[in-house]
């Protein structure tokens, strides 16, 4: 199923093209290039071939008169329970910059019940427009009446970006919309900018549990749809006195429209979101049991963090798997990330290397947790914790 | 109970290196596995099965070699399987690949559940579950961490769903689009009887033309929305730890703590 079309008579078996594949997918056979099934159409060997022997099958080309009837950044505002989340500001702060860029206007969607005073946060945090569907349906999030409601709107108004923030919802909702709209979606991104040349949204986002990054591209089909990581963007400044037009829109669907119902919400005592969190201080094997957690949330208590673990801690039923970091937990960006008696497998390194500052405290010093640290205590972690809690409660006055 | 289960070989991420002279993936000799949270929905299908009877179909769409992911899921129970396989489905994005797998579920027949991984461990999405419920008109419901209750008999099913702030609980009817997270099982391993069934079972590999009604030009590379247009190596952290040491762990905590509020991360 290889993609890539290879013009034996040109080729050179020069292997140019060999070594720049980021898939592997190229080799030489009897001296000619030739693709297997991991090409994935990239395009990367293409610029290296000297002869110019290689080539990708033709896509359709969009009917550019189209495309330019859609205008205008759109941002997705999450909330829950009535409150905006710091994602969806995160969101909107970068929907600015592009807006800006792309000399066009930034506008909010703006879903829920009794969320009014959502409206106004979205322009003083830089929307030029809000687009506020209040109605009872909407109070907590459910995907059918939120991505049909979403539908509609872009159906109508034809915006040519619209973002939204990559949470639990999010993902959800942005793979209705996009599916339903047939537009490209770039899920996951941890970073977003303007080809000015072309005016397309170039999409950066990590794959194979980040040991590569693709930058995507949504030419021929619109609104070019992305949802970005947690704390990947700045919270914007508010600013009160911004001017912006909020209008009133009517839900798609009503409440006997909609198949599912919302029953309950159980949030666990203690249970922190490590999405959003600013500190994270976790705990790995080398915690040795459920106790062990004890100094671990001490220290995250003091500095006002999260606790987090990594899976042998969970698979070992030391702490819940909610607090998992890592490939099949979750991938956080806080500012700090402590990490204690964690060796720093690949699958652990995955979830949370893109922190702003690391520290290790582990007993190996070959552990692989160091070489991603910016900081780190070699010994263990039932003296450097406790001693740590008390070096911050001094200093923070607790 | 008619179920049926989306996966996806996938390589074993946490094998895979990167050549620090081309910056390039080696995928050489990288072993495929199911993507593993796939195998929780596989195990979720067997334990709805077991309690409630019924059938579990498992689909892939993947290079002919996926094959060997189906055997696996039907070494571990599953009942039948199906390897969606053609030229044709080469280059699929997530819209694409959500088109191409909703028209193969809708050629097998009704069903009462779907059930996927939350996301594949390769492209990291999450976005093909919501595509294919959104392609066949089914309810979704996605990170689901525990099935409450399922009764048959009035078709309810409540599940409860991990979000960042806790868990949901949502009720709805089938057919339902499930997509699972990690702590929903515990997946069993293939049996001795099982692998031999896999063995012997000849697993139909479906192309387009056997899809029926699919509309061609919504397939594979020239159906995908979105186009990559480069691949790069993730900017590498900079500089090496600087490891503190001290006459006491009390000392060098507190030279620790000073150089993380100086670093103005706290």
């Amino acid at each position: 199923m290889a993609l890539l079309n290879v013009n034996t008579g040109e080729c050179t078996g020069c292997g140019a093209c060999v070594s720049e594949c980021p898939f592997g997918a190229l080799s030489l056979v009897d001296n000619i290039a030739v693709a297997d099934d991991k090409c994935t159409a990239c395009g990367a060997c293409l610029e290296v071939c000297p002869v110019e022997a290689l080539s990708l099958p033709e896509r359709p080309q969009a009917a550019a008169e189209g495309l330019a009837g859609y205008q205008g950044v759109w941002v997705w505002i999450e909330q829950f329970k009535g409150q905006a989340c710091g994602i969806a500001w995160e969101m909107l702060g970068q929907g600015r910059k592009l807006a800006d860029q792309r000399k066009t206007a930034l506008t909010a969607c703006v879903l829920g019940h009794n969320v009014e005073h959502i409206t106004k946060e979205a322009v003083a945090f830089g929307a030029d427009r809000v687009f506020w569907v209040d109605d009872p349906t909407l109070a907590v999030y459910r995907t059918q009446p939120y991505a049909n409601t979403l539908v509609n709107l872009v159906r109508r108004y034809k915006p040519e970006i619209f973002l939204l923030g990559a949470s639990s919802r999010g993902r959800d909702l942005a793979g209705s919309v996009a599916t339903e709209l047939y537009t490209g979606l770039t899920a996951d991104c941890t970073g977003l900018d303007i080809d000015l040349e072309k005016g397309l949204l170039r999409q950066t986002r990590p794959a194979f549990g980040g040991n590569i990054m693709a930058t995507i591209i949504c030419p021929n089909y619109r609104p070019q749809m992305s949802t970005v990581r947690h704390r990947v963007f700045e919270l914007p400044n508010a600013d009160p006195a911004r001017k912006g037009q909020v209008i009133a829109v009517k839900p798609a669907v009503s409440e006997e429209q909609i198949a599912t119902r919302v029953v309950d919400f159980i949030v666990e005592q203690g249970q922190v979101n490590l999405a959003d969190a600013k500190i994270i201080v976790s705990g790995g094997r080398g915690v040795g049991g459920p106790d062990g957690f004890k100094p671990i949330r001490e220290l995250a208590d003091v500095l006002g963090g999260a606790v987090g673990s990594s899976r042998a801690a969970v698979d070992a039923g030391w702490i819940p798997y909610p607090h998992q970091v890592g490939q099949t937990g979750r991938t956080v960006r806080p500012d700090l990330y402590i990490a204690c008696g964690i060796s720093g497998a690949v699958q652990h390194l995955a979830g949370m290397s893109t922190a702003k500052v690391i520290v290790a405290i582990n007993k190996d010093a070959e552990a692989p947790i160091f070489s991603v640290a910016n900081y780190g205590i070699l010994g263990d972690l039932f003296q450097v914790v406790p001693a740590l809690t008390a070096a911050f409660k001094k200093r923070l006055h607790k | 109970m008619n179920i049926i289960v989306c996966i996806k070989q996938v390589p074993d991420t946490t094998e895979v290196k990167i050549n620090p002279e081309t910056g390039t993936l080696i995928r050489e000799g990288v072993p495929s596995i199911i993507n593993p949270f796939d195998t929780y929905a596989i195990e979720e299908s067997l334990r709805l099965k077991e309690k409630f009877g019924g059938k579990v179909t498992v689909i892939s769409m993947g290079p002919p070699q996926a094959v060997e992911a189906l055997k696996e899921a039907v070494a571990m129970g599953a009942d039948e399987a199906v390897l969606l396989s053609d030229r044709a489905f080469a280059g699929s994005d997530t819209w694409a690949t959500a088109y191409t797998l909703s028209r193969a579920i809708r050629k097998l027949g009704a069903f009462d559940v779907i059930l996927c991984g939350k996301q594949a461990i390769d492209g990291d999405t999450g976005q093909v579950g919501p595509g294919i419920a959104r392609q066949l008109g089914v309810t979704q419901l996605t990170y689901v961490f525990k099935i409450q209750k399922l009764e048959p008999e009035t078709r309810t099913i409540a599940v409860e769903r991990l979000l960042e702030e806790g868990r949901e609980v949502v009720e709805t009817k089938l057919p339902v689009l499930l997509t699972v997270v990690k702590d929903i099982n515990q997946p069993r391993y293939p049996t001795f009887l099982g692998i031999r069934r896999a063995t012997k079972m000849q697993i139909p590999t479906w192309g387009a033309a056997d899809l029926g009604d699919v509309d061609p030009t919504k397939l594979g590379l020239k159906g995908s929305p979105t186009q990559v247009v480069k691949i790069f190596s993730p900017p590498k952290r900079e500089g090496k730890v600087d490891l503190i040491s001290a006459d006491s762990f009390d000392q060098a905590a507190a030279t620790l703590a000073d150089k993380l509020l100086a670093e103005k991360v706290i």
